[in-house]
C-alpha cells in the first residue's frame, strides 16, 4: 500500500462521515413538516400545492428548487418532504395528500410496468404517459439523470483505453463488477453485459449503493467497474470515468416533475424552463453543495435559482 | 402465512443448490465465520476473565469497557474497517467486529463463573496446599464452566445472528438472500434466507445448551438439583447455611 493510497483512503473515510451526518441533518430537517398540510388543498384551482419528495437528500433540493420557482411565480406551496419511497409517495399523489414530486423516469415506468424493455430517456418518457395512473401525468423531463452507471478508475480507463463499454469486450484481464448484492439479478447486471457487450464479469456485492466503499474498491483495483449513481459528486472529481452505454444498457433515469392533473396547469409553464436548465452537471453540483459544502437544501435551491435567473 | 410457504419452497428449490449463490456454500461461509470469530473471542476473552475472577482485580474496568464495546453499531464499525482495510481484506474487517461482539459476553461469563464459586471451596482447596493455578485450574474453572457457557452460548448468538451483515462487504453468507430479497421484493428468498439464519441460531444454542449441561461437574449437579445452572440458585443455596451462621 502506498503513503498516496493510504491517505485517500483517508479522505474517503471522512468523506463517508461527512455524508453520514449530512443525511442525518437533512434527514432531521425535512420531517418537521412533513406531515403538515395535506389533503386540503385537493384539486382546487387557487389553493395551495403540497409538494413531496422522496426520503433521498438529492430529491429533495429539486423538490425545494420547484417548490421556490412555484411561490416566486406567486403560488402557495407547502411543503411535505421525505415521505419515502414510491409506494408510498404514488400512493399519496392518487389520494391528494402530494399535488407534486420530482422522480426519475426509469424506476417510475419501472413502478408501473415491471417488465418493460424500453431503455433510452426518449422511449421511456413516451411510455410514461400510458403507464401512469389516471389523474396522474408527467411534464416534460429535465435533461439531469440519476441513474446507475459503470464507473472505472480513471487509471484503469487510460492505460487501457477503456471510455465505453463496448471497449470491455477487448479487455484481456479479469473484470469484476461490485454493487449492491441485487445488481446479480438485475437486467443490467453482468447478464445484461455479457448480452449487450459480449462481456464476461465476475461480480461482487458491496452493499453501500455505490458509496465510499464501492469507491474505494475501485481506486484500489478490488473491483474494475462499480455501480455509481451517475449525479454522485464524486465522479466528477476526476478519479473515475463512467463508462458509455450505446447499447442503451442501464435505465434512463430523468428528472421528471410528476403532477396531480387538477394542478398541472399551474405548474407546467413554471417548472419547464427549470427543468430545462437541470442538466446531469447541474444536478452533480447541487449535490456536491449538499455533500461537500454541508449547505441545506432551501439555500442550494435559492442559489441555483438565482444564478440561472430563474427568480424574480 | 402464504408468504411462509413460499420461503420453505424457495428453501426447498433444487435451484439452492445452483447458481451464483448456492446454499450449502452460503452457509458454510457463515457458520465459518462464525465459529471462527467465536474462537478468537474466547481465545481472548477467556483468559482474561479468568484472571478478573481469580484476582478481583480489573472488573470495573472489565464492564465498562465491555458495556462499551457492546455499544458499537456492527454495520458501522464493519463499513469503517473495511474502509481502512480496502474491500480484498474484507474478512480481517468482518472478523474484527465479530470478535468485538463475542468478546463481553464470553469475558463476563468466564468472570461470573470464578466468582460464583463458593470462597470456602477455595479456602478449602488451599488448605489442603494447592497452588494458586491449580486452585484457579482445577478448582474455580470446572466449578465455574456453566457459567463460562453460558457466556459462549451468548456470544455464539450474538454472532450467528450479526453475521448476515458480512454480505454487505462481498463475504456472502446467509445476509445475501436478505439484501437480494428486499431490494428485488423477492420476498420468498428473503423469508427462506431469514428461516436457514434461525434454524442456525436454534441448532447453536440447542448445542450449547446441551453441553452447558454436561459441563456442570457431577458433585454440583447433585448438590443443588438440575436446575444448578443458573447464578442464583447457585448462590442461594450454600448461602443459607452461612447467613445461619452468622
Amino acid at each position: 500500500m502506498t503513503a498516496v493510497s493510504t491517505r485517500r483512503r483517508l479522505m474517503r473515510a471522512g468523506a463517508a462521515a461527512v455524508a453520514l451526518a449530512t443525511a442525518v441533518t437533512l434527514t432531521a430537517c425535512g420531517t418537521s413538516d412533513s406531515l403538515s398540510g395535506g389533503g386540503e388543498s385537493t384539486a382546487s384551482s387557487s389553493g395551495a400545492i403540497t409538494i413531496g419528495s422522496q426520503d433521498y437528500y438529492s430529491n429533495e433540493i429539486i423538490a425545494e428548487i420547484y417548490a421556490q420557482a412555484l411561490e416566486d411565480s406567486g403560488q402557495t406551496v407547502e411543503r411535505s418532504f421525505r415521505i419515502g419511497q414510491r409506494d408510498v409517495y404514488m400512493e399519496a399523489l392518487t389520494s391528494g395528500e402530494i399535488q407534486l414530486i420530482p422522480d426519475y423516469t426509469g424506476n417510475l415506468l419501472q413502478f408501473y410496468d415491471a417488465d418493460t424493455e424500453l431503455r433510452s430517456s426518449e422511449e421511456v418518457a413516451a411510455a410514461l404517459p400510458d403507464a401512469l395512473p389516471d389523474g396522474i401525468s408527467a411534464l416534460e423531463a429535465a435533461p439531469a439523470q440519476d441513474a446507475d452507471s459503470y464507473n472505472v478508475s480513471a487509471e484503469f480507463s487510460s492505460a487501457n483505453g477503456i471510455t465505453s463499454l463496448t471497449d470491455l469486450a477487448d479487455y484481456d484481464g479479469t473484470l469484476t463488477v461490485g454493487g449492491n448484492a441485487e445488481l446479480e439479478s438485475r437486467p443490467y447486471g453482468p447478464d445484461g453485459l455479457k448480452e449487450l457487450y459480449g462481456v464476461d464479469v465476475d461480480f461482487a456485492a458491496i452493499g453501500d449503493s455505490g458509496g465510499p466503499l464501492t469507491k474505494q474498491a475501485i481506486l484500489d483495483d478490488d473491483i474494475q467497474l462499480g455501480d455509481i449513481y451517475s449525479a454522485d459528486p464524486d465522479l466528477a472529481g476526476g478519479d473515475f470515468v463512467t463508462l458509455d452505454d450505446p447499447e442503451n444498457l442501464l435505465l434512463a433515469q430523468n428528472v421528471v416533475p410528476v403532477v396531480d392533473d387538477a394542478v398541472a396547469d399551474r405548474v407546467t409553464d413554471v417548472l419547464a424552463p427549470v427543468n430545462a436548465a437541470l442538466t446531469t452537471d447541474e444536478l452533480i453540483a447541487l449535490n456536491a453543495a449538499s455533500v461537500n459544502d454541508q449547505k441545506d437544501a432551501a439555500t442550494i435551491a435559492t442559489d441555483w435559482l438565482t444564478s440561472k435567473g430563474l427568480l424574480g | 402465512m402464504s408468504v411462509f410457504l413460499e420461503g420453505i419452497a424457495w428453501l426447498f428449490s433444487p435451484d439452492r443448490l445452483s447458481g451464483p449463490n448456492p446454499l450449502p456454500e452460503r452457509l458454510a461461509e457463515h457458520l465459518g465465520y462464525t465459529l471462527l470469530a467465536l474462537v478468537i473471542a474466547a481465545v481472548i476473552a477467556v483468559p482474561l476473565g479468568y484472571l478478573i475472577g481469580h484476582t478481583g482485580r480489573g472488573r470495573d474496568l472489565a464492564v465498562g469497557l465491555s458495556g462499551a464495546a457492546r455499544a458499537l453499531p456492527s454495520l458501522g464499525l464493519l463499513f469503517v474497517l473495511t474502509l481502512l482495510v480496502g474491500i480484498g481484506d474484507a474478512p480481517v474487517a468482518a472478523t474484527i467486529v465479530f470478535v468485538v461482539l463475542g468478546i463481553p459476553p464470553i469475558l463476563a461469563g468466564a468472570y461470573a463463573g470464578f466468582e460464583s464459586v463458593d470462597r470456602r471451596v477455595v479456602d478449602a482447596a488451599r488448605s489442603v496446599g494447592m497452588t494458586p493455578l491449580q486452585v484457579a485450574l482445577r478448582v474455580e474453572a470446572p466449578l465455574g464452566l456453566p457459567l463460562l457457557i453460558a457466556g459462549v452460548r451468548s456470544a455464539a448468538l450474538q454472532i450467528v445472528s450479526t453475521a448476515v451483515l458480512a454480505a454487505y462487504v462481498n463475504l456472502g453468507g446467509l445476509g445475501i438472500y436478505l439484501q437480494r430479497g428486499i431490494q428485488l421484493r423477492s420476498y420468498d428468498e428473503m423469508i427462506g434466507g431469514a428461516i436457514v439464519v434461525v434454524l442456525l441460531a436454534f441448532a447453536i444454542d440447542g448445542f450449547f445448551a446441551l453441553l452447558q449441561r454436561l459441563c456442570t461437574p457431577a458433585g454440583v449437579r447433585v448438590a443443588g438439583g438440575a436446575a444448578q445452572t443458573t447464578r442464583g440458585r447457585r448462590h442461594r443455596r450454600p448461602a443459607t447455611p452461612r447467613g445461619a451462621a452468622q
